[in-house]
């Protein structure tokens, strides 16, 4: 019994990293209803800017303070160049605008930093320790922590202060938030500038993790589950999504594995999300359509 | 210009997309703490003209091609939406508008952000919204995607009322309500007049409410304004039923 929590805990903790993120894409579409595809490359940018400012001899916190500087230079080119073109647009418009964007910025982190893999560490020491009788990975336990801390924040900022409650506004109706005079350009800014912050401590944490490489940029394909079953709207559904599917996965391959095959904690997600999406399309959290009759 | 018009628009032509005329040669004025009516039947270009008074148009691919658009003075035929909402004027969308997810207080709060004002200047906008819309004080913590239309319409005025706007251009407001609803809103509209002194462009197809509250009126027929006069004037004349059968 204990084994299976073991497994359960050791799955919950590794789901938040995912839920790390999700939240940068809720953020993006809570603001503007579009689905950013770029949310991997920025994660990968991020990363990638991170390590390889680290390597040429520069402190950790200012590198971090380099770093968010040149994600907000990175949002405001896309708010600049990007979005402000296609005011009113469609959202497959704004869409198709994002999987341009993802590989512009991946080029563009490649041709500043190069293709190598590079190691980051974070100096958390990712030895497990034991814990009523359960080995635990002390660097899980550590992002889940900044996770907790990210939602709380990010809750109060939608929920309590100006910036926050236009940027829902923007996301239900764009032209009444312009009527209201309500400045587009400037919410966008900042909405992508949180969201590049986001992307950056996800890309610490799964550099840490993985190594920071161009594969980074995939774990996005892991974030898609989660906010389909957390649903796109919401901060905390992200990272509901992210527990279920962590556990779910982590159980299926040790419980499952055993009699239908290794390796289901690839494709366990997706068929999770699927199932969600028969059942509950809006996912947990996720707002529905209001409809009057 | 006329003397001491708040708005007047000067032979202004709109084109949509680059290529479909919306409104052409349309000049209308609105005089200080005055309601004017923009009458006409459905396609006439009474959202057309609006819009391109505040500016919306141009968030929508139309453009302005031809003529002036004068606000206390000054040119603001090509002024942002957002700078207009700062100088006073403001625009109450067709259909309303209104953010579904969010509460009626926090739709009438996003109003109240343009000028950066005070929390406590802000309690005192939205004490004054309620004191003229006394039913969406019961309805603040709801949210607003599910208020009937009647309250959507007031939310979505109050709303546009929060950034303390000296003309208000209100496109519709009558649109799909009842009757009694569509007198209340139209007493609220001349009350603010009255103790405000704000004034009103009102487009509306309810020519019969509309006439009743405005002090001048337009007919706007196929994107061109066909006549003109005092709401009175307009209302005993043939001239109305004509445009709207001609149609």
């Amino acid at each position: 019994m204990s084994f299976f929590f073991e497994v359960l805990l050791g799955g919950l903790l590794a789901g938040v990293m995912y839920s790390l993120v999700a939240i940068g894409f809720v953020l993006i579409y809570k603001a503007s209803g579009v689905f950013n595809f770029a949310q991997g490359s920025m994660v990968l940018f991020a990363a990638l800017t991170f390590v390889s400012l680290l390597e040429r001899g520069i402190s950790f916190w200012l590198a971090f303070v380099l770093t968010l500087l040149a994600m907000v230079a990175l949002a405001w080119t896309i708010e600049r160049w990007v979005l402000r073109k296609l005011v009113n647009r469609p959202p497959i418009t704004l869409f198709m605008a994002t999987l341009g964007l993802s590989y512009i910025i991946e080029g563009l982190a490649q041709s500043l930093w190069g293709a190598q893999v590079h190691g980051l560490d974070l100096g958390i020491n990712d030895e497990p320790f034991e814990f009523q009788g359960m080995l635990l990975s002390q660097f899980d336990i550590f992002a889940a922590c900044v996770a907790g801390v990210l939602v709380l924040v990010l809750s109060v900022f939608f929920n309590k202060t100006r910036t926050g409650i236009a940027l829902r506004a923007v996301a239900d109706d764009q032209l009444a938030a312009l009527a209201v005079g309500i400045k587009l350009e400037k919410l966008w800014l900042i909405v992508w500038t949180v969201a590049g912050f986001v992307g950056l401590v996800a890309g610490l944490l799964w550099g840490a993790r993985l190594g920071v490489q161009f594969s980074l940029s995939l774990v996005v394909l892991k974030a898609l589950p989660v906010l389909i079953i957390g649903g796109f709207t919401s901060i905390s559904g992200s990272i509901v999504g992210g527990l279920i599917i962590g556990a779910s996965e982590k159980l299926a391959e040790v419980f499952l594995g055993a009699y239908i095959g290794g390796g289901i904690e690839n494709w366990f997600p997706y068929m999770l999300a699927m199932l969600f999406l028969l059942v509950r399309p809006t996912g947990i959290f996720g707002e529905r359509q209001i409809e009057r009759v | 210009m006329p003397v001491g018009a708040l708005l007047h628009i000067q032979n202004i032509e709109v084109i949509y997309e680059k290529v479909i005329l919306a409104v052409q040669d349309i000049s209308l004025s609105v005089a200080p703490q005055s309601i004017v009516a923009l009458l006409g039947a459905n396609g006439a270009g009474k959202s057309t003209t609006l819009k391109a008074i505040s500016g919306l148009a141009s968030a929508q691919r139309g453009e302005i091609v031809d003529g002036r658009i004068e606000y206390q003075g000054n040119d603001i035929t090509t002024t942002p939406p957002a700078t207009l909402v700062e100088r006073g004027l403001v625009q109450v969308l067709e259909g309303r508008h209104c953010f579904a997810h969010l509460s009626v207080e926090e739709n009438l709060l996003t109003g109240g952000f343009v000028h950066n004002p005070s929390r406590h200047k802000l309690n005192q906008l939205l004490e004054s919204i309620y004191h003229y819309f006394p039913r969406l004080k019961l309805l603040r913590k709801n949210l607003a995607g599910y208020a009937s239309g009647g309250e959507q319409q007031m939310v979505a005025i109050g709303r546009a009322l929060m950034s303390e706007p000296t003309l208000v251009l209100l496109d519709e407001p009558s649109m799909g309500l009842a009757p009694q609803i569509v007198e209340e809103i139209f007493t609220i509209i001349k009350n603010l007049r009255d103790e405000q002194g704000m004034s009103f462009l009102v487009a509306e197809q309810n020519a019969g409410a509309a006439l009743r509250y405005a002090d001048y009126a337009y007919i706007l027929e196929n994107g061109r304004i066909s006549s003109e006069g005092d709401a009175e004037h307009i209302n005993q004349s043939e001239v109305l039923l004509a445009s709207y059968l001609a149609g």
